[in-house]
């Protein structure tokens, strides 16, 4: 069954048909080749694959995309401007080599604007229970907690 | 010319992967489309052991979009799969080797064996189609640990290994260790468990197998850590190709830490099946998937024991170890259980002698492999979980017990087959002691123990060897491969330089440590430096990235052409400037006439070489592109010393890690920011093992209980403490960089420092043993055992 969808993504607004199963994942890297978003589990524990609906930090992996027709969608390849210049997360976590591997980066990026948003002075056992959600492999999480307390201090000034 | 004062050499330079992959913009295996494409999709055994009695794809075929299906019989010319290292046992004969089909045949041996794979138009479709595939399995025993698969009656896996033995191996001198242990003053003994590890690494395997029709070739897409091997066994070994047709390119990988080494089944049935189908196939493991596919880590059971003297003075090490190594032999997991880790027993202790046996086990398991560290996590856990007790026993503090026996005379040649250029053990332990507070400790104890709980210090001085080398030593011991790495430099015309190495970079960020190294030694522009990886179609050769070994044997290998180009630089500045050869120094980016003030930069070099119209043509090929290959003449020797600060709650048996210091020797540091980011993750991995990760298989079903991401605790954020690193450097003295490697350290030191301090705060309650990973459930039941114990002993 194919539905029709409305939505916008990275302030683009953005309409198609799709089956009725499809994920939403999978509609921004198949329809939309915003491959910036990436699928680590099947159980919606890594967090790979987390965007922001509506301000709000969800696992692409585990909604479908009927279910945000007419939600504000941003993914990774949202947030840098135009001519390339990083956000203040994302420079934080070049910065301070919050990464490594890069594939749960996006995730993670996108995680702490949430918990920014919503603690915008988080300390460090507030950041890392609050990243309890996106599985990094790489980094030991240690300069990922600074990059967030550093791209956190940058968007509040 | 030192390594830290040569411009950007030795600087935490940002890394230049970054961007893109910060933006969306990495392009990951998965990430590249091709047109035409069909998806592969595996059906595996639900079984741990089975025999086939009929595979019905009828109606599966007949389903919508299904393309093709294969079974193991329809693959024909394909051999199995194969392993890389032959170990030839304590009897003289070579391992036992069974076949590894690509796809089962006759019987599957372990649940998720690969048994058919269906192409269609849609994952779905081919999902749906999987479902109509009537597999009728008779359904056998199955055996899923050594002890039980060691036993009389045991299940049987393969017809051509009896006992399901793969081999015994032996290495040290026995007779010496006997002699030691008749003598000695005390025994200190430990049985320990290395437990299974899955490595998960957070992108799932994938392949994009494709074939030209035009040309007869091939090109695959693959989550590899080293596409030039995984080219080499694909085509000489399985497929009979002829390599010149075959491509094989790993572009961005997430994280590989051993389990994307190998060949595996899934991307060789495709490039075969892509020729069939004449179509693109692709394939992503779903994360359940990778928990039955992916190679998984360690799986030791071992008992040992050290004799020492009155003054803890280690007099012998005897080791006997059971290694699992799963239902098949992957690539290289023959060696990963006694090559490199019987070789490492001496840690950084003088011990006169060792003797370490190991008889290496199928089970109806998952392959094991290398998973970081390999063979050199074992082998640590088991010499200081065994220092740890000689500590315990005789009394000795735990610094102490080490300082009495380190090696402090180089180069030092161990009692089991390795030569240690050089360190520092003393160095490391007192800085990793200064960044720990060990001084504080007690304060902090008798503070922990106000509020109820118990804390607890732990140390671990590890040594690792890493840069396996060299290949005429290692080709002795069985290596089927050659372990030097290739590098190419490409001077452009215009003074750019583009950089092929054969190391393969998958988070380690090589496009920026190996970039300052160019930078550095030419004097030129990092921006102008482009390092080119993971790709057979553009790099000469590889052996890809393992062991530890990217920067002291693939860097030296660019550093080996890098020298090569200057020379020829020489050559023709000195033609450009009308002086001898012999005259001409580079430094800084110039090539100088000595004591003058004449030179010509780098780029004009570069210019005349490729625009020769003032060149010494008689002598000299125009062009500036260089290649090495560079063997190393003997491993680097990694060391430093962990220490693990824990409390326990007693009443809920929880561990929390308070601190946790680490100070490495790595040789000479091309950039501190990435070793201490390697350091970290190690880290993360070894307090993962030693505090939450357990691949639990059922003993009766062969089922694997722990095969998602809701079993199998895998270490978050706020489970991990910040931990202290430092370093100290003594660099090696075989390679020009000084460099020895940092990539595993933190999962091979780290273990056994948080393990020694669970005991250390459980001490105090009676518990004298505990096993990996101390999880709640664990480390409850040893403290209700020690205290029911101390009861009934009272």
């Amino acid at each position: 069954m194919s539905i029709p969808l409305s939505l916008t993504v990275n302030g683009k607004t953005v309409t198609a048909d799709v089956d009725a199963r499809t994920l939403l994942v999978d509609f921004l890297r198949n329809d939309l080749a915003l491959t910036g978003t990436h699928v680590g589990c099947d159980t919606a524990q890594c967090g790979a694959c987390t965007v922001l609906v509506d301000g709000r930090a969800i696992k692409s992996c585990n909604v479908l995309a009927a279910q945000v027709s007419g939600a504000r969608i941003t993914t990774i390849e949202g947030l840098a401007a135009a001519d390339g210049t990083l956000h203040p997360m994302q420079a934080a976590f070049k910065e301070c080599h919050g990464l490594q591997c890069g594939f749960c980066t996006p995730g993670m990026v996108l995680s702490a604007l949430d918990l920014v948003a919503h603690h915008p002075h988080a300390d460090e056992r507030t950041i890392r229970e609050a990243l309890e959600g996106n599985f990094c492999r790489c980094t030991g999480y240690q300069n990922i907690v600074k990059a967030v307390q550093m791209g956190a201090a940058t968007m509040s000034k | 010319m030192g390594a830290n004062d040569s411009g950007p050499i030795g600087q935490a330079v940002r890394r230049r992967e970054d961007q893109r992959f910060l933006t969306g913009a990495g392009q990951y295996t998965n990430d590249v489309v091709m047109a035409r494409e069909a998806c592969a999709y595996f059906l595996r055994s639900p079984h741990a052991h089975a025999r086939i009695r009929s595979i019905d794809s009828k109606d599966a075929k007949a389903a919508p979009g299904v393309v093709a299906i294969y079974t193991g019989e329809d693959l024909v010319g394909v051999n199995g799969l194969p392993c890389g290292w032959l170990i030839t046992g304590t009897d003289g004969k070579p391992m036992n080797e069974p076949p590894h089909p690509v796809l089962a045949k006759g019987k599957v041996r372990h649940v998720g064996d690969p048994v058919v794979m269906i192409v269609a138009e849609t994952l779905n479709q081919a999902k749906d189609a999987a479902e109509l595939v009537v597999v009728d399995y008779e359904v056998l025993p199955s055996v899923v640990n050594v002890v039980d698969a060691l036993k009389p009656g045991a299940p049987q896996l393969h017809d051509e290994a009896p006992g399901n033995r793969c081999y015994t191996w032996a290495l040290g001198d026995q007779a010496a260790v006997d002699a030691a242990f008749a003598k000695a003053h005390h025994v200190a003994k430990v049985d320990i468990v290395n437990n299974r590890l899955v490595p998960n690494a957070i992108e799932p395997r994938a392949a994009l197998a494709s074939y030209s029709r035009a040309d007869e070739s091939y090109t695959l897409y693959v989550t590899s850590q080293n596409p030039h091997v995984e080219r080499l066994l694909m085509t000489a070994f399985v497929l009979g190709l002829p390599e010149t047709k075959v491509r094989v390119i790993a572009p961005d990988v997430g994280g590989g830490f051993g389990s994307k080494i190998y060949l595996y089944a899934e991307e060789t049935a495709m490039m075969w099946a892509s020729k069939h189908v004449n179509r693109p196939l692709r394939w992503v493991a779903e994360r359940s998937e990778s928990f039955i596919s992916d190679a998984h880590g360690r799986d030791h059971v071992t008992h040992a024991e050290m004799a020492v003297d009155k003054d803890g003075k280690f007099l012998a090490l005897r080791v006997t170890t059971t290694a699992n190594v799963g239902a098949y032999l992957s690539t290289f997991a023959s060696c990963i259980p006694t090559i490199l880790y019987a070789t490492l027993l001496a840690g950084q202790y003088a011990t006169p002698a060792i003797h370490c046996e190991v008889t290496a086990v199928f089970t109806n398991t998952v392959p094991v492999d290398a998973y970081r560290g390999a063979g050199r996590p074992e082998a640590t856990y088991v010499v200081e979980r065994v220092a740890n007790q000689v500590g315990v026993d005789l009394g000795i503090a735990q610094d102490e017990v080490r300082r009495r026996n380190f090696i402090r005379t180089f180069p030092y040649v161990t009692p089991v087959a390795l030569t240690y250029d050089t360190g520092n053990y003393d160095a490391t332990l007192d800085e990793a002691m200064r960044l720990a507070d060990v001084a504080g400790f007690a304060v902090r104890k008798a503070e922990a123990a106000k509020r109820g709980k118990l804390r607890g210090l732990g140390y671990s001085s590890y040594i690792e060897a890493c840069g396996l080398a060299p290949s005429n030593i290692a080709g002795a011991l069985g290596a089927r491969a050659g372990l030097y790495e290739a590098g190419q430099v490409r001077v452009n015309p215009t003074g750019g330089v583009t950089v092929f190495t054969g190391s393969h970079s998958h988070g380690q960020g090589h496009e920026t440590t190996f970039a300052q190294v160019v930078a550095g030694r030419l004097g030129i522009d990092i921006a102008s430096v482009e390092i080119v990886h993971g790709d057979t179609g553009r790099i000469p050769f590889g052996m890809g990235t393992y062991g530890s070994r990217s920067l002291a044997v693939g860097g030296t290998a660019i550093v080996k052409a890098l020298d090569k180009i200057v020379a020829k630089g020489k050559k023709i500045a000195a033609h450009l400037l009308e002086a001898a050869e012999a005259d001409i120094e580079f430094a800084d980016g110039k090539f100088t006439v000595a004591g003058t003030d004449r030179s010509k930069a780098f780029g004009e070099v570069a210019l005349a070489a490729y625009v020769p119209h003032n060149y010494p043509l008689d002598k000299l090929e125009p062009g500036l592109d260089e290649t090495a290959f560079y063997d190393p003449t003997n491993f680097t020797y990694p060391a430093g010393t962990h220490i693990c600060e824990v409390e326990i709650d007693p009443e809920t048996g929880v561990t929390e890690v308070v601190a946790f210091a680490a100070c490495d020797d790595f040789g000479n540091i091309i950039n501190p920011m990435i070793v201490e980011g390697q350091v970290h993750g190690g880290l993360a991995q070894g307090i993962g093992q030693a505090l939450l990760e357990q691949c639990v298989y059922d003993r009766s079903s062969g089922q694997l209980v722990s095969g998602s991401f809701m079993d199998y605790a895998m270490p978050r954020a706020d489970d991990l403490p910040s931990f202290k690193v430092g370093t100290k450097v003594t660099p090696c003295t075989h390679n020009p960089l000084g460099a020895k490697g940092c990539g595993e350290a933190g999962a091979i030191g780290s273990p056994p420092a948080l393990i020694n301090a669970v005991l250390d705060a459980l001490a105090s309650v009676g518990v004298k043993d505990i096993q990996m990973p101390a999880s709640p459930h664990r480390v409850w039941q040893a403290i209700q055992a020690a205290k029911a114990g101390t009861a009934a002993a009272a």
